[in-house]
């Protein structure tokens, strides 16, 4: 077990004191490795609850930098950051929360050629991008590495969160086969978004990553929580592995990545 | 028999903006005809030209798949809830 020092076990007392979680709890928190895609909309409240729980080993991808117009949400950056790349901005709010996480940035956009690259090392995925060809491909090297892929997405007053933990519950495939058409889909842009809840999603990616790390409770495995801020909602619903996946099931057709076209707020 | 069905945000425009409505029907089928009766172009979105479901949208009765029931044939009996849950990619990143 980790030796604390006097501020580790001042800072997490609050872990500390609930049974779930103890110092062996703790200890875990601080040796897990999680790799966010997207210090955005889901990636921001995430990486900032991680860090203040102590997770210590952060990776953060992305290429792009703050904008004005991300402030409404992306609460990891902040006014004076504009133009400075998010992965940078985020790893100095992260610096000044909490020394004890280690913050290696990415300035890349995920593709086929470095996923694998990047992934290495890390022992949880969470997938907080904003666009489908990426959820594939995130979703393909997730099973083909065995990596557990914390799962969020929003749209207006909606959002989705689960988690894929592959051969163990269902992937995204298994749900959705194949990405839609551009066209059939509301582009990103147009869509908008209630700020907040790209924070109440984000975090719950957060809840079920800290619960993956510890091994308490039930993770969102084989499960599809929808929550509706309008009407104050949570469902849940049932997810089944597909015998017939392209990519899990039992004969799978997909074995190499794939770099879909991307057709979601950006131009290729 | 009546159920409910839950409209997914990204189809509220064609049903005045509701997310949830009252569809007839003892079947998915049926179901999906009494809403494109009630507001007309839903269907086209929920499915391809054979009625099927398309691949990035899911129907639920209650909790299940209705691809692990009987499709579009599943039953419906009143009271049940139908789900439609399309993909949807947002982060929001930008
Ligand atoms: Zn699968």
């Amino acid at each position: 077990m980790i030796d604390f020092t006097d501020e580790q076990i001042e800072r997490y007392s609050r872990h500390i004191m609930l049974p779930e979680v103890g110092g062996v709890g703790q200890a875990k928190m601080l040796e897990a490795k999680v790799l966010l895609i997207g210090a955005g909309g889901l990636g921001s409240p995430a990486a900032f609850y991680l860090a203040a729980a102590g997770v210590g080993n952060l990776g953060i991808v992305d290429f792009d930098v703050v904008d004005l117009s991300n402030l409404q949400r992306q609460i990891i950056h902040s006014t004076e950051r504009v133009g400075m790349l998010k992965t940078e901005s985020a790893k100095k709010t992260i610096a000044a929360l909490n020394p004890d996480v280690n913050v290696t940035v990415y300035n890349e956009r995920l593709t086929s050629e470095n996923i694998m690259r990047l992934f290495e090392g890390y022992d949880y995925i969470l997938d907080g991008t904003d666009n489908f060809a990426t959820r594939y491909l995130i979703n393909d090297a997730c099973v083909m590495t065995g990596k557990t892929n914390i799962h969020g997405s929003i749209f207006r007053f909606e959002g989705q969160a689960t988690v894929f933990k592959p051969h163990a519950g269902p992937c995204y495939r298994c749900l959705y086969p194949e990405p839609p058409p551009p066209g059939l889909v509301p582009n990103c842009q147009e869509g908008g978004v209630l700020g907040v809840l790209a924070g109440v999603i984000g975090n719950l990616q957060v809840v079920e990553t800290l619960k993956l790390i510890l091994g308490q409770g039930e993770p969102l495995i084989g499960s599809l929580l929808i929550y509706d801020a309008l009407r104050t909602e949570f469902r849940r619903l049932k997810l089944k592995r597909d015998v017939n996946c392209p990519v899990c099931g039992e004969n799978p057709t997909i074995k190499e990545l794939i770099d879909y076209e991307e057709f979601c707020g950006l131009s290729r | 028999m009546s159920v409910k069905v839950r409209i997914p945000t990204p189809l509220m425009k064609l049903t005045d903006n509701q997310s949830e409505v009252t569809a007839e029907g003892a079947t998915i089928s049926e179901i999906l005809n009494n809403l494109e009766s009630q507001f007309a172009g839903i269907k086209e979105r929920i499915c391809e030209e054979n009625g099927a479901p398309r691949r990035f949208i899911n129907i639920y009765v209650n909790e299940e798949d209705i691809r692990f029931l009987e499709g579009e044939k599943t039953a419906v009996k009143e009271g049940d809830e139908v789900s439609i849950i399309p993909a949807i990619a947002g982060g929001s990143g930008r």
